[in-house]
Protein backbone atom coordinates (compact mmCIF):
# COMPACT_ATOMS: atom_id res chain seq x y z
CA UNK A 1 0.00 0.00 0.00
CA UNK A 2 2.63 2.54 1.08
CA UNK A 3 4.73 1.61 -1.92
CA UNK A 4 1.97 2.76 -4.24
CA UNK A 5 1.46 6.05 -2.40
CA UNK A 6 4.76 7.64 -3.42
CA UNK A 7 4.32 7.25 -7.20
CA UNK A 8 0.70 8.39 -6.97
CA UNK A 9 1.68 11.51 -5.02
CA UNK A 10 4.53 12.21 -7.44
CA UNK A 11 2.18 12.08 -10.42
CA UNK A 12 -0.35 14.24 -8.56
CA UNK A 13 2.37 16.80 -7.75
CA UNK A 14 3.47 16.94 -11.40
CA UNK A 15 -0.12 17.41 -12.55
CA UNK A 16 -0.70 20.25 -10.07
CA UNK A 17 2.54 21.98 -11.11
CA UNK A 18 1.53 21.67 -14.78
CA UNK A 19 -1.94 22.95 -13.97
CA UNK A 20 -0.66 26.03 -12.11
CA UNK A 21 1.78 26.75 -14.92
CA UNK A 22 -0.93 26.43 -17.54
CA UNK A 23 -3.20 28.73 -15.49
CA UNK A 24 -0.54 31.48 -15.60
CA UNK A 25 -0.01 31.01 -19.33
CA UNK A 26 -3.70 30.87 -20.33
CA UNK A 27 -4.94 33.65 -18.04
CA UNK A 28 -2.03 36.03 -18.72
CA UNK A 29 -3.62 37.84 -21.74
CA UNK A 30 -6.59 38.93 -19.63
CA UNK A 31 -4.28 40.02 -16.79
CA UNK A 32 -2.17 42.14 -19.21
CA UNK A 33 -5.36 43.53 -20.71
CA UNK A 34 -6.55 44.75 -17.35
CA UNK A 35 -3.10 46.18 -16.51
CA UNK A 36 -2.90 48.08 -19.79
CA UNK A 37 -6.35 49.59 -19.31
CA UNK A 38 -5.56 50.78 -15.81
CA UNK A 39 -2.12 51.90 -16.91
CA UNK A 40 -0.40 49.85 -14.26
CA UNK A 41 2.97 48.13 -14.64
CA UNK A 42 2.78 44.31 -14.26
CA UNK A 43 5.74 42.40 -12.84
CA UNK A 44 5.90 38.60 -12.64
CA UNK A 45 4.70 38.07 -9.01
CA UNK A 46 1.75 40.35 -9.71
CA UNK A 47 0.99 38.42 -12.89
CA UNK A 48 1.03 35.10 -11.06
CA UNK A 49 -1.15 36.46 -8.30
CA UNK A 50 -3.65 37.83 -10.78
CA UNK A 51 -3.81 34.74 -13.02
CA UNK A 52 -4.44 32.50 -10.03
CA UNK A 53 -7.31 34.55 -8.66
CA UNK A 54 -9.38 35.80 -11.61
CA UNK A 55 -13.14 35.58 -11.32
CA UNK A 56 -13.73 34.07 -14.77
CA UNK A 57 -10.37 32.60 -15.74
CA UNK A 58 -9.82 30.58 -18.90
CA UNK A 59 -8.32 27.93 -16.64
CA UNK A 60 -9.03 28.26 -12.93
CA UNK A 61 -6.18 27.37 -10.59
CA UNK A 62 -6.58 24.18 -8.51
CA UNK A 63 -7.06 26.07 -5.24
CA UNK A 64 -9.89 28.08 -6.79
CA UNK A 65 -11.65 24.88 -7.81
CA UNK A 66 -10.93 23.46 -4.38
CA UNK A 67 -12.41 26.49 -2.68
CA UNK A 68 -15.50 26.34 -4.90
CA UNK A 69 -15.90 22.62 -4.12
CA UNK A 70 -15.59 23.35 -0.39
CA UNK A 71 -18.08 26.18 -0.63
CA UNK A 72 -20.67 24.20 -2.59
CA UNK A 73 -20.41 20.91 -0.71
CA UNK A 74 -19.56 21.58 2.92
CA UNK A 75 -20.78 25.13 3.44
CA UNK A 76 -24.08 24.84 1.56
CA UNK A 77 -27.07 23.01 2.91
CA UNK A 78 -27.68 19.78 1.00
CA UNK A 79 -31.19 20.89 0.07
CA UNK A 80 -29.92 24.12 -1.49
CA UNK A 81 -30.13 24.47 -5.28
CA UNK A 82 -26.54 25.70 -5.17
CA UNK A 83 -25.21 22.66 -3.32
CA UNK A 84 -23.06 20.40 -5.43
CA UNK A 85 -24.10 17.49 -3.22
CA UNK A 86 -27.70 18.10 -4.26
CA UNK A 87 -26.76 18.18 -7.94
CA UNK A 88 -24.57 15.11 -7.54
CA UNK A 89 -27.46 13.25 -5.96
CA UNK A 90 -29.73 14.17 -8.86
CA UNK A 91 -27.17 12.80 -11.30
CA UNK A 92 -26.35 9.80 -9.13
CA UNK A 93 -29.97 8.67 -8.84
CA UNK A 94 -30.36 8.72 -12.63
CA UNK A 95 -26.99 6.98 -13.01
CA UNK A 96 -27.90 4.17 -10.63
CA UNK A 97 -31.37 3.61 -12.06
CA UNK A 98 -29.94 3.59 -15.59
CA UNK A 99 -27.17 1.26 -14.50
CA UNK A 100 -29.61 -1.23 -12.99
CA UNK A 101 -31.84 -1.10 -16.08
CA UNK A 102 -28.85 -1.35 -18.41
CA UNK A 103 -27.35 -4.28 -16.54
CA UNK A 104 -30.69 -6.07 -16.55
CA UNK A 105 -31.19 -5.47 -20.27
CA UNK A 106 -27.58 -6.40 -21.02
CA UNK A 107 -27.74 -9.70 -19.13
CA UNK A 108 -31.12 -10.58 -20.65
CA UNK A 109 -29.85 -9.93 -24.19
CA UNK A 110 -26.65 -11.88 -23.52
CA UNK A 111 -28.60 -14.90 -22.28
CA UNK A 112 -30.80 -14.70 -25.38
CA UNK A 113 -27.80 -14.43 -27.67
CA UNK A 114 -26.00 -17.38 -26.07
CA UNK A 115 -29.02 -19.69 -26.04
CA UNK A 116 -30.77 -18.72 -29.23
CA UNK A 117 -29.04 -18.90 -32.57
CA UNK A 118 -31.57 -16.60 -34.21
CA UNK A 119 -30.95 -13.95 -31.58
CA UNK A 120 -27.22 -14.41 -31.98
CA UNK A 121 -27.51 -13.67 -35.69
CA UNK A 122 -30.10 -10.91 -35.44
CA UNK A 123 -29.57 -8.99 -32.20
CA UNK A 124 -25.81 -8.57 -32.03
CA UNK A 125 -25.46 -6.36 -35.14
CA UNK A 126 -28.19 -4.06 -33.76
CA UNK A 127 -26.52 -3.90 -30.39
CA UNK A 128 -23.31 -2.76 -32.06
CA UNK A 129 -25.12 -0.37 -34.39
CA UNK A 130 -26.89 1.22 -31.42
CA UNK A 131 -23.54 2.36 -30.07
CA UNK A 132 -22.45 4.01 -33.31
CA UNK A 133 -25.20 6.62 -32.96
CA UNK A 134 -23.78 9.68 -31.20
CA UNK A 135 -25.41 9.83 -27.79
CA UNK A 136 -25.54 13.64 -27.98
CA UNK A 137 -27.82 13.33 -31.01
CA UNK A 138 -30.17 10.74 -29.61
CA UNK A 139 -30.38 12.05 -26.03
CA UNK A 140 -32.63 15.06 -26.83
CA UNK A 141 -34.88 12.77 -28.91
CA UNK A 142 -35.37 10.41 -26.01
CA UNK A 143 -36.07 13.29 -23.63
CA UNK A 144 -38.53 14.94 -26.03
CA UNK A 145 -40.34 11.75 -27.00
CA UNK A 146 -40.69 10.59 -23.41
CA UNK A 147 -41.83 14.05 -22.37
CA UNK A 148 -44.49 13.93 -25.06
CA UNK A 149 -45.94 10.76 -23.57
CA UNK A 150 -45.86 12.29 -20.13
CA UNK A 151 -42.68 10.74 -18.74
CA UNK A 152 -40.27 13.25 -17.31
CA UNK A 153 -37.81 13.63 -14.47
CA UNK A 154 -35.62 10.70 -13.52
CA UNK A 155 -36.68 8.08 -16.04
CA UNK A 156 -35.69 9.77 -19.33
CA UNK A 157 -32.19 10.40 -18.01
CA UNK A 158 -31.99 6.84 -16.72
CA UNK A 159 -33.01 5.62 -20.20
CA UNK A 160 -30.01 7.40 -21.70
CA UNK A 161 -27.77 5.88 -19.01
CA UNK A 162 -29.25 2.50 -19.81
CA UNK A 163 -28.65 3.06 -23.52
CA UNK A 164 -24.95 3.55 -22.86
CA UNK A 165 -24.45 1.00 -20.10
CA UNK A 166 -26.18 -2.09 -21.51
CA UNK A 167 -23.63 -2.43 -24.31
CA UNK A 168 -20.53 -3.38 -22.28
CA UNK A 169 -22.72 -5.76 -20.25
CA UNK A 170 -24.01 -7.55 -23.38
CA UNK A 171 -20.57 -7.90 -24.88
CA UNK A 172 -18.94 -9.00 -21.61
CA UNK A 173 -21.68 -11.42 -20.63
CA UNK A 174 -21.84 -13.07 -24.07
CA UNK A 175 -18.13 -13.73 -23.77
CA UNK A 176 -18.48 -14.80 -20.14
CA UNK A 177 -21.40 -17.17 -20.72
CA UNK A 178 -19.43 -18.72 -23.58
CA UNK A 179 -16.24 -19.03 -21.54
CA UNK A 180 -16.72 -22.68 -20.42
CA UNK A 181 -14.62 -24.83 -22.74
CA UNK A 182 -15.79 -27.75 -24.86
CA UNK A 183 -14.63 -30.26 -22.25
CA UNK A 184 -16.79 -28.70 -19.54
CA UNK A 185 -19.79 -28.69 -21.88
CA UNK A 186 -19.13 -32.32 -22.87
CA UNK A 187 -18.96 -33.15 -19.19
CA UNK A 188 -22.43 -31.67 -18.66
CA UNK A 189 -23.63 -33.70 -21.63
CA UNK A 190 -22.34 -36.95 -20.12
CA UNK A 191 -24.47 -36.20 -17.06
CA UNK A 192 -27.45 -35.52 -19.32
CA UNK A 193 -27.78 -32.01 -17.86
CA UNK A 194 -30.53 -29.76 -19.21
CA UNK A 195 -29.75 -26.39 -20.78
CA UNK A 196 -31.06 -24.65 -17.66
CA UNK A 197 -28.82 -26.72 -15.40
CA UNK A 198 -25.82 -25.99 -17.61
CA UNK A 199 -26.67 -22.29 -17.38
CA UNK A 200 -27.10 -22.07 -13.62
CA UNK A 201 -24.36 -24.44 -12.57
CA UNK A 202 -21.71 -23.78 -15.20
CA UNK A 203 -22.19 -20.83 -17.54
CA UNK A 204 -23.38 -18.25 -15.03
CA UNK A 205 -20.73 -18.83 -12.35
CA UNK A 206 -18.04 -19.04 -15.04
CA UNK A 207 -19.12 -15.64 -16.39
CA UNK A 208 -18.60 -13.77 -13.10
CA UNK A 209 -15.14 -12.30 -13.83
CA UNK A 210 -16.49 -10.97 -17.14
CA UNK A 211 -19.62 -9.70 -15.42
CA UNK A 212 -17.77 -7.49 -12.95
CA UNK A 213 -15.46 -6.08 -15.60
CA UNK A 214 -18.54 -5.19 -17.68
CA UNK A 215 -20.18 -3.58 -14.66
CA UNK A 216 -17.22 -1.24 -14.16
CA UNK A 217 -17.35 -0.02 -17.74
CA UNK A 218 -21.16 0.09 -17.63
CA UNK A 219 -21.14 2.21 -14.49
CA UNK A 220 -18.78 4.80 -15.98
CA UNK A 221 -20.84 4.87 -19.18
CA UNK A 222 -24.01 5.22 -17.15
CA UNK A 223 -22.69 8.34 -15.41
CA UNK A 224 -21.77 9.88 -18.75
CA UNK A 225 -25.28 9.06 -19.96
CA UNK A 226 -26.93 10.75 -16.99
CA UNK A 227 -24.84 13.89 -17.44
CA UNK A 228 -25.55 14.02 -21.16
CA UNK A 229 -29.23 13.45 -20.38
CA UNK A 230 -29.27 16.57 -18.20
CA UNK A 231 -28.03 18.85 -20.95
CA UNK A 232 -31.12 19.11 -23.18
CA UNK A 233 -33.62 19.42 -20.32
CA UNK A 234 -32.79 23.10 -19.95
CA UNK A 235 -30.28 22.60 -17.19
CA UNK A 236 -32.58 22.35 -14.20
CA UNK A 237 -30.59 20.17 -11.86
CA UNK A 238 -27.71 17.72 -11.83
CA UNK A 239 -24.01 17.85 -12.65
CA UNK A 240 -24.84 18.16 -16.37
CA UNK A 241 -26.98 21.20 -15.58
CA UNK A 242 -24.10 22.73 -13.62
CA UNK A 243 -21.80 22.19 -16.59
CA UNK A 244 -24.27 23.76 -18.99
CA UNK A 245 -25.10 26.71 -16.73
CA UNK A 246 -21.39 27.24 -16.14
CA UNK A 247 -20.67 27.41 -19.85
CA UNK A 248 -23.63 29.79 -20.48
CA UNK A 249 -22.27 32.30 -18.01
CA UNK A 250 -18.54 31.67 -18.44
CA UNK A 251 -18.31 30.30 -14.91
CA UNK A 252 -15.24 28.18 -15.52
CA UNK A 253 -14.68 27.55 -11.82
CA UNK A 254 -18.17 26.08 -11.57
CA UNK A 255 -17.57 23.90 -14.63
CA UNK A 256 -14.33 22.55 -13.26
CA UNK A 257 -15.76 21.82 -9.84
CA UNK A 258 -18.67 19.95 -11.46
CA UNK A 259 -16.17 18.02 -13.58
CA UNK A 260 -14.07 17.08 -10.56
CA UNK A 261 -17.22 16.05 -8.72
CA UNK A 262 -18.27 13.84 -11.65
CA UNK A 263 -14.83 12.25 -11.76
CA UNK A 264 -14.88 11.61 -8.00
CA UNK A 265 -18.35 10.12 -8.29
CA UNK A 266 -17.25 7.80 -11.11
CA UNK A 267 -14.13 6.76 -9.21
CA UNK A 268 -16.19 5.96 -6.11
CA UNK A 269 -18.82 3.96 -8.00
CA UNK A 270 -16.27 1.98 -9.99
CA UNK A 271 -14.26 1.49 -6.81
CA UNK A 272 -17.27 -0.01 -5.03
CA UNK A 273 -17.77 -2.47 -7.88
CA UNK A 274 -14.05 -3.26 -7.72
CA UNK A 275 -14.34 -4.17 -4.04
CA UNK A 276 -17.42 -6.32 -4.73
CA UNK A 277 -15.51 -8.00 -7.55
CA UNK A 278 -12.52 -8.79 -5.37
CA UNK A 279 -14.60 -10.16 -2.51
CA UNK A 280 -16.90 -12.23 -4.75
CA UNK A 281 -14.19 -13.73 -6.94
CA UNK A 282 -12.04 -14.53 -3.93
CA UNK A 283 -14.93 -16.36 -2.32
CA UNK A 284 -15.53 -18.18 -5.61
CA UNK A 285 -11.86 -19.17 -5.83
CA UNK A 286 -11.54 -17.40 -9.17
CA UNK A 287 -9.19 -14.54 -8.33
CA UNK B 1 -23.98 -63.04 -20.94
CA UNK B 2 -24.01 -60.14 -23.35
CA UNK B 3 -21.36 -57.51 -23.84
CA UNK B 4 -21.39 -54.22 -21.97
CA UNK B 5 -20.12 -52.43 -25.02
CA UNK B 6 -20.38 -53.88 -28.48
CA UNK B 7 -19.18 -52.19 -31.67
CA UNK B 8 -19.76 -53.69 -35.13
CA UNK B 9 -17.98 -52.35 -38.23
CA UNK B 10 -17.91 -48.86 -36.81
CA UNK B 11 -16.98 -46.03 -39.19
CA UNK B 12 -16.53 -42.36 -38.38
CA UNK B 13 -15.44 -39.83 -40.96
CA UNK B 14 -14.94 -36.16 -40.11
CA UNK B 15 -15.49 -33.71 -42.94
CA UNK B 16 -12.76 -31.09 -42.74
CA UNK B 17 -11.53 -28.35 -45.04
CA UNK B 18 -8.68 -30.62 -46.09
CA UNK B 19 -11.12 -33.34 -47.11
CA UNK B 20 -12.53 -36.28 -45.16
CA UNK B 21 -10.57 -37.70 -42.21
CA UNK B 22 -11.20 -41.34 -41.39
CA UNK B 23 -11.08 -41.28 -37.61
CA UNK B 24 -12.46 -44.80 -37.34
CA UNK B 25 -12.70 -47.48 -39.98
CA UNK B 26 -14.36 -50.85 -39.62
CA UNK B 27 -13.85 -51.07 -35.87
CA UNK B 28 -15.43 -54.08 -34.13
CA UNK B 29 -14.99 -54.84 -30.44
CA UNK B 30 -16.83 -56.45 -27.54
CA UNK B 31 -16.22 -55.45 -23.96
CA UNK B 32 -17.45 -57.90 -21.31
CA UNK B 33 -18.72 -56.97 -17.85
CA UNK B 34 -15.87 -56.32 -15.42
CA UNK B 35 -13.26 -55.95 -18.17
CA UNK B 36 -10.53 -53.37 -17.92
CA UNK B 37 -9.86 -52.47 -21.55
CA UNK B 38 -7.07 -50.15 -22.61
CA UNK B 39 -6.91 -48.42 -25.96
CA UNK B 40 -3.38 -47.62 -27.05
CA UNK B 41 -1.96 -46.09 -30.20
CA UNK B 42 -0.29 -42.98 -31.59
CA UNK B 43 -2.24 -39.75 -31.79
CA UNK B 44 -4.78 -39.74 -34.60
CA UNK B 45 -5.50 -43.47 -34.25
CA UNK B 46 -9.05 -42.79 -33.11
CA UNK B 47 -8.79 -44.14 -29.57
CA UNK B 48 -10.32 -41.04 -28.00
CA UNK B 49 -12.88 -40.79 -30.81
CA UNK B 50 -13.92 -44.39 -30.14
CA UNK B 51 -14.38 -43.60 -26.45
CA UNK B 52 -16.40 -40.49 -27.33
CA UNK B 53 -18.63 -42.58 -29.61
CA UNK B 54 -19.37 -44.90 -26.67
CA UNK B 55 -20.23 -41.80 -24.61
CA UNK B 56 -22.50 -40.34 -27.32
CA UNK B 57 -20.20 -37.34 -27.68
CA UNK B 58 -19.53 -38.22 -31.35
CA UNK B 59 -21.88 -39.76 -33.89
CA UNK B 60 -20.55 -42.65 -35.99
CA UNK B 61 -21.09 -42.40 -39.74
CA UNK B 62 -21.45 -46.15 -40.17
CA UNK B 63 -21.77 -49.46 -38.34
CA UNK B 64 -23.44 -49.94 -35.01
CA UNK B 65 -22.57 -49.65 -31.36
CA UNK B 66 -24.47 -50.57 -28.22
CA UNK B 67 -23.77 -49.69 -24.60
CA UNK B 68 -25.51 -51.87 -22.02
CA UNK B 69 -27.52 -53.26 -24.92
CA UNK B 70 -28.96 -49.87 -25.95
CA UNK B 71 -27.77 -47.00 -28.13
CA UNK B 72 -25.06 -44.72 -26.70
CA UNK B 73 -27.62 -41.89 -26.59
CA UNK B 74 -30.01 -43.96 -24.50
CA UNK B 75 -27.14 -45.14 -22.31
CA UNK B 76 -26.08 -41.52 -21.74
CA UNK B 77 -29.62 -40.59 -20.80
CA UNK B 78 -29.75 -43.58 -18.44
CA UNK B 79 -26.52 -42.24 -16.91
CA UNK B 80 -24.93 -45.61 -17.61
CA UNK B 81 -21.34 -44.38 -17.59
CA UNK B 82 -19.00 -42.00 -15.80
CA UNK B 83 -16.53 -40.16 -18.02
CA UNK B 84 -13.13 -38.97 -16.84
CA UNK B 85 -11.53 -36.38 -19.10
CA UNK B 86 -7.86 -35.66 -19.64
CA UNK B 87 -8.08 -32.57 -17.41
CA UNK B 88 -9.77 -32.75 -14.03
CA UNK B 89 -12.09 -29.88 -14.98
CA UNK B 90 -13.15 -29.19 -11.40
CA UNK B 91 -15.12 -25.98 -10.86
CA UNK B 92 -12.95 -23.50 -8.95
CA UNK B 93 -16.00 -22.03 -7.18
CA UNK B 94 -17.01 -25.36 -5.68
CA UNK B 95 -15.30 -27.31 -2.91
CA UNK B 96 -14.12 -30.85 -3.61
CA UNK B 97 -17.34 -32.17 -2.05
CA UNK B 98 -19.34 -29.61 -4.05
CA UNK B 99 -17.67 -30.73 -7.27
CA UNK B 100 -18.40 -34.39 -6.61
CA UNK B 101 -21.97 -33.49 -5.71
CA UNK B 102 -22.47 -31.65 -9.01
CA UNK B 103 -23.62 -34.63 -11.13
CA UNK B 104 -25.78 -35.81 -8.22
CA UNK B 105 -27.51 -32.39 -8.06
CA UNK B 106 -28.06 -32.52 -11.80
CA UNK B 107 -29.57 -36.00 -11.50
CA UNK B 108 -31.88 -34.86 -8.73
CA UNK B 109 -30.63 -37.24 -6.06
CA UNK B 110 -31.91 -36.38 -2.54
CA UNK B 111 -29.63 -34.19 -0.44
CA UNK B 112 -28.97 -36.73 2.31
CA UNK B 113 -28.02 -39.40 -0.19
CA UNK B 114 -25.75 -36.94 -2.01
CA UNK B 115 -23.71 -36.49 1.13
CA UNK B 116 -23.34 -40.19 1.88
CA UNK B 117 -22.32 -40.86 -1.73
CA UNK B 118 -19.71 -38.10 -1.65
CA UNK B 119 -18.22 -39.58 1.51
CA UNK B 120 -18.23 -43.01 -0.07
CA UNK B 121 -16.43 -42.07 -3.30
CA UNK B 122 -13.96 -39.82 -1.50
CA UNK B 123 -13.01 -42.88 0.51
CA UNK B 124 -12.63 -44.89 -2.72
CA UNK B 125 -10.07 -42.41 -4.10
CA UNK B 126 -8.49 -41.87 -0.67
CA UNK B 127 -9.41 -38.19 -0.41
CA UNK B 128 -11.38 -38.36 2.83
CA UNK B 129 -10.79 -35.16 4.80
CA UNK B 130 -10.51 -32.95 1.72
CA UNK B 131 -14.27 -32.30 1.37
CA UNK B 132 -14.05 -28.62 2.22
CA UNK B 133 -10.90 -27.82 0.27
CA UNK B 134 -11.05 -25.92 -2.99
CA UNK B 135 -9.48 -27.40 -6.17
CA UNK B 136 -6.56 -24.94 -6.20
CA UNK B 137 -5.53 -26.23 -2.76
CA UNK B 138 -4.94 -29.74 -4.20
CA UNK B 139 -2.08 -31.11 -6.32
CA UNK B 140 -2.71 -32.17 -9.93
CA UNK B 141 -2.83 -35.85 -8.97
CA UNK B 142 -5.32 -35.20 -6.18
CA UNK B 143 -7.49 -33.10 -8.50
CA UNK B 144 -7.58 -35.96 -11.00
CA UNK B 145 -8.56 -38.35 -8.19
CA UNK B 146 -11.36 -35.99 -7.25
CA UNK B 147 -12.53 -36.01 -10.87
CA UNK B 148 -12.54 -39.83 -10.80
CA UNK B 149 -14.58 -39.68 -7.60
CA UNK B 150 -17.01 -37.37 -9.39
CA UNK B 151 -17.36 -39.87 -12.26
CA UNK B 152 -17.97 -42.65 -9.72
CA UNK B 153 -20.42 -40.67 -7.58
CA UNK B 154 -23.58 -41.73 -9.39
CA UNK B 155 -22.47 -45.37 -9.41
CA UNK B 156 -22.63 -46.08 -13.12
CA UNK B 157 -21.47 -49.56 -14.13
CA UNK B 158 -19.14 -48.26 -16.81
CA UNK B 159 -16.19 -45.94 -16.40
CA UNK B 160 -14.80 -44.31 -19.54
CA UNK B 161 -11.40 -42.72 -19.01
CA UNK B 162 -9.64 -40.58 -21.61
CA UNK B 163 -5.93 -40.36 -20.75
CA UNK B 164 -6.79 -39.34 -17.20
CA UNK B 165 -3.16 -39.47 -16.03
CA UNK B 166 -1.57 -38.13 -19.23
CA UNK B 167 -0.65 -34.79 -17.72
CA UNK B 168 0.84 -36.19 -14.50
CA UNK B 169 4.43 -37.14 -13.74
CA UNK B 170 5.64 -40.74 -13.67
CA UNK B 171 5.68 -41.19 -9.88
CA UNK B 172 2.18 -39.82 -9.35
CA UNK B 173 0.97 -41.84 -12.30
CA UNK B 174 2.34 -45.10 -10.84
CA UNK B 175 0.59 -44.41 -7.59
CA UNK B 176 -2.71 -43.57 -9.27
CA UNK B 177 -2.48 -46.67 -11.45
CA UNK B 178 -2.13 -48.82 -8.35
CA UNK B 179 -5.08 -47.06 -6.73
CA UNK B 180 -7.17 -47.42 -9.86
CA UNK B 181 -6.64 -51.19 -9.90
CA UNK B 182 -7.73 -51.41 -6.27
CA UNK B 183 -10.75 -49.30 -7.01
CA UNK B 184 -11.64 -51.48 -9.97
CA UNK B 185 -11.33 -54.63 -7.84
CA UNK B 186 -13.57 -53.14 -5.15
CA UNK B 187 -16.26 -51.75 -7.46
CA UNK B 188 -16.32 -54.44 -10.18
CA UNK B 189 -16.89 -51.77 -12.81
CA UNK B 190 -16.22 -52.13 -16.51
CA UNK B 191 -13.49 -49.69 -17.47
CA UNK B 192 -12.47 -48.40 -20.91
CA UNK B 193 -9.18 -46.56 -20.62
CA UNK B 194 -7.37 -44.55 -23.29
CA UNK B 195 -3.61 -44.14 -22.92
CA UNK B 196 -0.45 -43.74 -24.94
CA UNK B 197 1.77 -45.41 -22.35
CA UNK B 198 2.63 -49.06 -22.97
CA UNK B 199 3.52 -49.89 -19.32
CA UNK B 200 0.31 -48.24 -18.13
CA UNK B 201 -1.81 -50.19 -20.60
CA UNK B 202 -0.18 -53.52 -19.79
CA UNK B 203 -0.19 -52.95 -16.04
CA UNK B 204 -3.87 -52.03 -15.83
CA UNK B 205 -5.70 -54.05 -18.44
CA UNK B 206 -7.35 -57.38 -18.87
CA UNK B 207 -7.60 -56.56 -22.55
CA UNK B 208 -5.38 -54.26 -24.63
CA UNK B 209 -6.65 -52.84 -27.88
CA UNK B 210 -3.84 -51.65 -30.14
CA UNK B 211 -4.88 -49.06 -32.72
CA UNK B 212 -3.16 -47.29 -35.60
CA UNK B 213 -3.93 -44.15 -37.56
CA UNK B 214 -4.98 -43.12 -41.07
CA UNK B 215 -7.54 -44.61 -41.05
CA UNK B 216 -8.06 -45.19 -37.31
CA UNK B 217 -8.44 -48.94 -36.87
CA UNK B 218 -7.76 -51.83 -34.51
CA UNK B 219 -4.56 -53.73 -35.36
CA UNK B 220 -4.40 -56.13 -32.42
CA UNK B 221 -6.46 -57.20 -29.41
CA UNK B 222 -4.43 -58.79 -26.61
CA UNK B 223 -6.02 -60.67 -23.71
CA UNK B 224 -3.64 -60.18 -20.84
CA UNK B 225 -2.38 -63.37 -19.16
CA UNK B 226 -1.47 -61.41 -16.02
CA UNK B 227 -3.32 -62.26 -12.77
CA UNK B 228 -5.94 -59.86 -11.42
CA UNK B 229 -3.80 -59.19 -8.35
CA UNK B 230 -1.00 -56.93 -9.58
CA UNK B 231 1.66 -55.40 -7.37
CA UNK B 232 3.73 -52.65 -9.03
CA UNK B 233 6.79 -54.93 -9.38
CA UNK B 234 4.85 -57.24 -11.66
CA UNK B 235 6.19 -54.90 -14.32
CA UNK B 236 9.57 -56.65 -14.09
CA UNK B 237 8.10 -60.14 -14.63
CA UNK B 238 8.71 -62.01 -17.92
CA UNK B 239 4.95 -62.25 -18.61
CA UNK B 240 4.58 -58.50 -18.33
CA UNK B 241 7.54 -57.85 -20.63
CA UNK B 242 6.19 -60.33 -23.11
CA UNK B 243 2.81 -58.55 -23.32
CA UNK B 244 4.56 -55.18 -23.55
CA UNK B 245 6.66 -56.56 -26.39
CA UNK B 246 3.54 -57.69 -28.25
CA UNK B 247 1.92 -54.26 -27.82
CA UNK B 248 5.06 -52.61 -29.14
CA UNK B 249 5.08 -54.90 -32.17
CA UNK B 250 1.43 -54.14 -32.78
CA UNK B 251 2.14 -50.42 -32.72
CA UNK B 252 5.10 -50.83 -35.06
CA UNK B 253 3.09 -53.00 -37.48
CA UNK B 254 0.48 -50.26 -37.61
CA UNK B 255 3.14 -47.82 -38.67
CA UNK B 256 4.68 -50.11 -41.32
CA UNK B 257 1.33 -50.38 -43.07
CA UNK B 258 1.50 -46.78 -44.20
Amino acid sequence: MSRSVVPVLTVLGCLLALWYGAAVWLNAPWAYDKATRSGAEMNFPALVEDTWSQEKPKLPAPHQVGAELWKTTVLKKVTSKRSLIYHSWVTLSATLLGFVLGTGLGVALAVGIVFNRTMDMSVMPWVIASQTIPILAIAPMIIVVLNAVGISGLLPKAMISMYLSFFPVVVGMVKGLRSPDQMQLDQMRTWHASAAQTFWKLRLPASMPYFFTSLKIGMAASLVGAIVGELPTGAVAGLGARLLAGSYYGQTIQIWSALIMAAALAATLVGIIGVLQRVTLKRMGMS
Amino acid sequence: MHSVISAQNLDLTFQTNDGPVHALKDVSLDIEPGDFVSFIGPSGCGKTTFLRVMADLEQPTGGSVTVNGVSPEQARKNRAYGYVFQAAGLYPWRTIAGNIQLPLEIMGIPKAEQESRVAQVLDLVELTGFEKKFPWQLSGGMQQRASIARALSFDADILLMDEPFGALDEIVRDHLNEQLLKLWARTQKTIAFVTHSIPEAVYLSTKIVVMSPRPGRITDIIDSPLPKERPLDIRDSPEFLEVAQRVREGLRAGHLDE
